[in-house]
């Protein structure tokens, strides 16, 4: 084995393998210490995430959340800034969404409706971002502050505008009216059903296929186009960048431009896929999550779609163990998550040193 | 071997190896200094040296081999170990505290107690004492930033006595000084051993090595490959010995006709974001198939007026005239446009400007070409026009190694170098801005370099060179101008140039002014 192709091992493979190793050995010993069984926890969570149809529909429902605030991370770190705003881009998306769906549902065909309402989730989101991105590149305002507190700025306003506007005269419930019935996205068992394949119901639809086109996208902007490369110049060396004649702060509000329309698409999988109506905190954690995904994911497309994939697990498989055993709540996954986060970002390297000295000894004595 | 078998020894390294991963960075060096002397250590960038210093100042732990000081076998794990064993360090890059005082730096890290006060008190005494010793004249209330660059460095070097450093380790001490400058460090370091201090020097300038070492030990691709006796010893067989073949160390300077006037600068002046003046109203102007150097200590002036010139930076007043295009502070900041006009630029630090690290040889091959027709096909970006450019150019520039896949931080300095020049002159400009060409780059690239800049000339081009190696502007130059504080202390022709001439403008020392 070569020496690059060892490190390029290290780096993608045995690292985040041993650190989500880490993270299950510890989620084992709380386990434990709460009197529940791991093996048979662990059981439970991967039956109920890939045990059948229907869990294998809400893993993949999930993680197509997921992979829509991991690339919006993505996107934003490959141009040096951190977005932490998912969580309100996602929110404000829905406000797109929704606006369209009920607004020009009247008038027009839901043909058309539909992809206007998808690309008003994708704009609503992105000028949320926007913001942030502006402030950074010509305020100086730090995006990380910035974009946290835009995500609390949208939370109040969308509770306001739930409750003040969009609420349904005479019912308590602070959500919008419903779509019209012909303002929904395929559910997944009717695509399926299409091809002549059964699937059991779930709330999976095909916004699974626009996340994965997002991720080719996003994969094609960054690595083959000069956009892309524009954004990775800036991300790796704003002087360098400033040197070619590239002008950095332009390319900020560039990539927030998409990292929010991005995360604005969790509202086309959740309203448009799923509700069928605006309803309250319908993006609860997916922003926050999406910045362990990009971690784990290492900011690129095919790693996000792992790494979502494994959030889109963890919570579904979560849901199943919370039922399926008393002494377990639906925390736990927050718990699973929080140590995911921990070992493998904020300890990322912690084994380095010690397997990159076992990988050498090892290259060394197969030459 | 030639060192007296009577003399003391105050270090000793003995079949001393380290290795990186693959990198062999160290092999078998073996290493006598005797106490008192001046030891330098000579090698091209990447030969070893800093990884050598690293070990013997407990930086870098050796995968074999023994280091002894004043006899002792010893075992260093950590810097403050070999602090405690007398071995100072004084570093290229300064290791001070801007808005702290000269007392405050060294004090930092042997505050003793909780309280300030006490320690103070002690240190002032004892560091009057040892200013007093060494005649190292240092400002102890001033706070370091204030200071010029020859105090700071001779405050690095009263921190390691203050630490009781009796081998001081001097990485690259003279880049930053102006020739009289290093005068003054080298009578400093004579005073040092006359005290008993050994002085370990590590340089790349043969010139420092003949003037102040009493030995000298020369590492190639890392390993020990000579050990001299300074005064038995030339110029000319050192570089030898460094670079392993013969070196031609002139370049071949020939008549070149004038042609027009490419670029004039009138009146500019350039304040930093902190409002400084940094630029202070310069004149001057360059034709077509001449190299003008700008000369100076770092640090006064040129690398604002090279970015402003490569748009990169806004002039606060003044012109820029490149033949019809004309930069004025109303100019919107845009390197792409200068580079329109037919102006490449060679950025000063490679790393900070001139490569993307990250990026893929290729990549780095067209940063700031990237928006050329050549170079996009549709939306996509035209990966064969990239690797062909890049095979080209590695081809031509002999860049090492040819894979374009290669992580531009994975080249050395030289072939780093190489790559940015190549795509500079591959652009066929009419101007070509250069700032500190081989600077971090071997001798045998040093050589290449000048002679592609030659060529460039050759060929009509006009070129400005920014250099803070008086050499290479010397030899390079038809005129020189010299920057001090900003401004141009004086211009220079070739047939006048001497050394001394410019030591004196460089620190300003004539009292003429030039507009």
């Amino acid at each position: 084995m070569k020496a690059s192709t060892a490190e390029r091992w290290l780096s993608l493979f045995i690292l985040p393998s041993l650190n989500l190793l880490t993270a299950f050995f510890f989620t084992a010993l709380i386990l434990l210490i709460t009197n529940v069984n791991p093996i048979e926890a662990a059981h439970y969570m991967i039956q109920g995430a890939f045990g059948s149809q229907e869990g294998w529909g809400y893993t993949l429902y999930y993680t197509t959340n997921f992979i829509f605030t991991g690339l919006a991370v993505a996107i934003a770190f490959h141009a040096g800034l951190f977005n932490i705003g998912g969580e309100g881009q996602a929110y404000i998306g829905g406000l797109g969404v929704t606006l369209v769906a009920l607004g020009l549902s009247p008038y027009l065909p839901a043909l058309i409706v539909i992809p206007l309402s998808i690309i008003a989730g994708a704009l609503f989101g992105a000028a949320w971002a926007a913001i942030p991105g502006y402030l950074q590149a010509y305020r100086d305002s730090h995006i990380v502050i910035t974009t946290i507190m835009f995500n609390f700025i949208a939370a109040s306003l969308m509770v306001y505008l739930l409750v003040n506007v969009f609420a349904v005269p005479g019912e308590m419930t602070p959500a919008s009216r419903s779509f019209p019935d012909d303002i929904k996205l395929w559910q997944w068992h009717e695509f399926m059903g299409f091809f002549g394949v059964d699937f059991d119901s779930s709330p999976l639809n095909i916004s699974l296929l626009l996340a994965l086109l997002c991720c080719y996208g996003v994969w094609f902007l960054l690595w083959k186009t000069r956009w892309g490369y524009e954004i990775r110049t800036v991300g790796a060396n704003p002087d360098a960048a400033i040197y070619a004649g590239i002008n950095p702060r332009k390319i900020w509000v560039l990539a927030m431009l998409l990292g929010g329309a991005l995360a604005g698409l969790v509202s086309v999988n959740e309203l448009l896929g799923v509700q069928h109506r605006l309803v309250l905190g319908f993006n609860a954690g997916y922003g926050f999550a999406g910045i362990a995904v990009a971690l784990m994911g290492r900011n690129h497309p095919i790693g996000i779609i792992l790494a979502a994939l494994l959030f889109g697990a963890l919570y579904q498989g979560g849901a199943e163990l919370a039922f399926e055993m008393p002494n377990v709540t639906r925390d736990m996954v927050i718990v699973i998550q929080g140590l995911i986060i921990l070992f493998s970002g904020a300890m990322e390297f912690m084994y380095q040193p010690l397997v990159r000295r076992l990988l050498w000894r090892w290259v060394r004595a197969g030459a | 071997m030639s060192i007296d078998p009577n003399a003391s020894l105050a270090l000793e390294l003995l079949e001393v190896s380290k290795q990186f991963g693959a990198v062999k960075a160290n092999q078998d060096i073996n290493l006598s200094v005797v106490s008192g002397s001046v030891h330098g250590i000579i090698g091209e960038n990447g030969a070893g040296k800093s990884t050598l210093m690293s070990i013997i100042y407990g930086l870098y732990q050796p995968d074999k081999g023994q280091i002894r000081v004043n006899g002792q076998a010893i075992q260093l794990r950590n810097p403050q170990q070999a602090i405690s064993l007398g071995i100072g360090m004084v570093h290229q890059h300064f290791m001070l505290v801007e808005t702290f005082t000269a007392l405050e730096n060294i004090i930092l890290g042997a505050e003793g107690g909780a309280l300030l006060k006490t320690t103070t008190a002690t240190a002032r005494q004892q560091l009057e004492q040892i200013i007093a010793r060494h005649g190292l004249a240092v400002p102890l209330d001033i706070p370091v930033a204030e200071l010029s660059v020859g105090v700071q460095q001779r405050i690095e070097i009263l921190k390691a006595l203050y630490r009781n450093a009796r081998i001081l380790i001097l990485d690259e001490p003279t880049g930053v000084l102006t020739p009289q400058e290093a005068d003054e460090l080298f009578v400093i370091l004579r005073q040092l051993t006359a005290q008993g201090v050994t002085v370990l020097l590590i340089t790349h300038k043969l010139r420092e090595i003949m003037a102040i070492t009493d030995q000298v030990s020369v590492m190639r691709q890392g390993r020990m490959v000579a050990h001299r006796k300074t005064a038995e010893t030339t110029i000319a067989e050192l570089a030898e010995l460094m670079v392993g073949r013969k070196v031609r160390h002139t370049v071949e300077y020939s008549e070149v006709a004038l042609g027009t006037e490419r670029l004039r600068v009138k009146d500019l002046v350039v304040r930093d974001a902190s409002g400084v003046e940094r630029v202070k109203k310069v004149n001057f102007h360059l034709n077509a198939g001449e190299i003008v150097g700008v000369a100076g200590v770092s640090g006064n002036g040129q690398s604002e007026l090279l970015q402003v010139l490569a748009g990169i930076i806004s002039p606060t007043a003044g012109e820029i005239h490149y033949s019809q295009h004309m930069i004025t502070p109303k100019t919107p900041i845009d390197a792409a446009e200068v580079r329109r006009w037919g102006v490449a630029h060679v950025p000063e630090d490679r790393h900070r400007m001139g490569l993307v690290l990250p990026f893929q040889a290729y990549e780095s091959q067209i940063l700031g070409y990237q928006s050329e027709p050549k170079y996009n096909k549709g939306l996509s970006q035209n990966y064969t026009a990239m690797l062909n450019t890049y095979a080209e150019q590695a081809e031509k520039f002999d860049i090492r190694p040819r894979s374009p896949y290669l992580k531009s931080a994975s080249f050395s300095g030289g072939n780093q170098q190489k790559i940015v020049i190549s795509r500079e002159i591959n652009a066929e400009p009419e101007v070509l801005l250069v700032g500190q060409p081989t600077r971090g780059v071997d001798i045998g690239a040093i050589e290449f370099i000048h002679q592609q800049l030659m060529e460039l000339r050759a060929r009509g081009k006009a070129i400005l060179l920014v250099s803070v190696e008086l050499d290479e502007i010397i030899s390079l130059s038809d005129r020189i101008i010299v920057m001090c504080d900003g401004m141009i202390t004086g211009e220079v022709a070739r047939e006048e140039v001497n050394e001394t001439l410019l030591g004196m403008l460089m620190a300003n020392a004539t009292g003429e002014q030039h507009g």
